[in-house]
């Protein structure tokens, strides 16, 4: 069994319960039209792929279905923190 | 900035909603219209750790609102005459009324099904600012379990914790149950209710005939 905290629900649920939906806080040009393609392109595609902390978004989908942050190490699985869309992590990754 | 031209939107003062139930000579079928459980109920066992019963054709209205607008939460209190559940994972009841925590800015509200359109017709009435009120009551029903194996059942069926430390009376959890899911409420110390989809109701009558057998399932009406 592996549990995950769901800050809205405000306790763990069973990891079935949840989606991991990719890196956290890419946040949406302003202005598009004014990116570059490769701006652009980097926006829509790249992602990290550290081996160690990363910021990544799930949602809690058979549950409150919401959406929130999580900081897991890639290499243990561990997760670090909690925190909800629009706050901040506490943890620092390694860029 | 883009030259696309931007759509001056309208607010919308009226709101199309239908009385859904088509008049009293029109009898309504539930989900599980198909298993006869009222024929179950009489000719089945009577004795069993596992009792269901279905509390089919009740009007489910999910209404989505702003949890720190106390004018929308005043209002849900003069429509209904019971305030929103804000703790999460809490429900509440009064009379014919149940209300259900299901995330941070949303409810599902349980009704007789006669009363869906009234409800309805009240909160257009008396609710203002951002909100949603769907009635979706042919999207699901609810199933009622009980007995004392009923826990025992449960625990085949979702990974939920449900000791009574952790699962007290009142508490309610959307989550997986088998291959479907469920919002499942304790209503008593060995009494659930389960507010599942429709089109997986027969899958879930099936589930739980299945794991209920050791323990033996007795139908009520
Ligand atoms: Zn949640």
């Amino acid at each position: 069994m592996f549990h995950i905290y769901c800050p809205h629900c405000g306790e763990y649920r069973e990891e079935e319960e949840f989606h991991a939906k990719g890196q956290a806080h890419i946040a949406r040009p302003l202005d598009p039209e004014a990116c570059s393609d490769k701006e652009w392109g980097e926006y829509l595609f790249f992602r990290k792929n550290p081996r160690g902390l990363h910021h990544e978004l799930w949602v809690h989908a058979a549950g409150c279905r919401k959406f929130f942050n999580v900081t897991r190490d890639t290499q243990t699985y561990e997760i670090k923190e909690v925190y909800k869309i629009g706050e901040q992590p506490s943890f620092v990754t390694e860029e | 900035m883009s030259d696309n031209v931007v759509v001056e939107e309208k607010p919308v003062d009226t709101v199309a909603i239908m009385n859904q139930l088509p008049g009293a000579d029109i009898v309504g079928q539930s989900p599980l219209h198909h298993a006869e459980l009222d024929a179950l109920s009489k000719k089945g066992v009577r004795k069993g750790g596992v009792h269901l019963r279905e509390n089919k054709l009740q009007a489910h209205l999910t209404l989505r609102c702003n949890p720190n607008n106390t004018e929308q939460l005043a209002a849900v209190v003069r429509v209904l005459d019971v305030a929103l559940p804000l703790q999460p994972l809490t429900s509440v009841e009064k009379g014919d009324v149940s209300i259900r925590w299901i995330s941070p800015d949303e409810w599902l509200i349980v009704v007789p099904g006669e009363k869906a359109f009234e409800v309805e017709t009240r909160f257009r009435e008396e609710m203002e600012g951002h909100h949603s009120l769907v009635n979706s009551s042919g999207g699901s029903t609810i199933l009622e379990l009980s007995g004392d194996n009923v826990v025992d059942m449960l625990k085949k069926s979702t990974p939920i914790d449900l000791h009574p430390k952790e699962f007290p009376v009142g508490k309610v959890v959307s989550t997986v149950f088998a291959k479907s899911s469920a919002i499942i409420r304790r209503t008593g110390d060995k009494r659930f209710e389960l507010v599942i989809r429709r089109s997986f109701a027969d899958y879930i009558w099936l589930w739980i005939q299945d794991a209920s057998r050791e323990f033996g399932l007795v139908i009520e009406a």
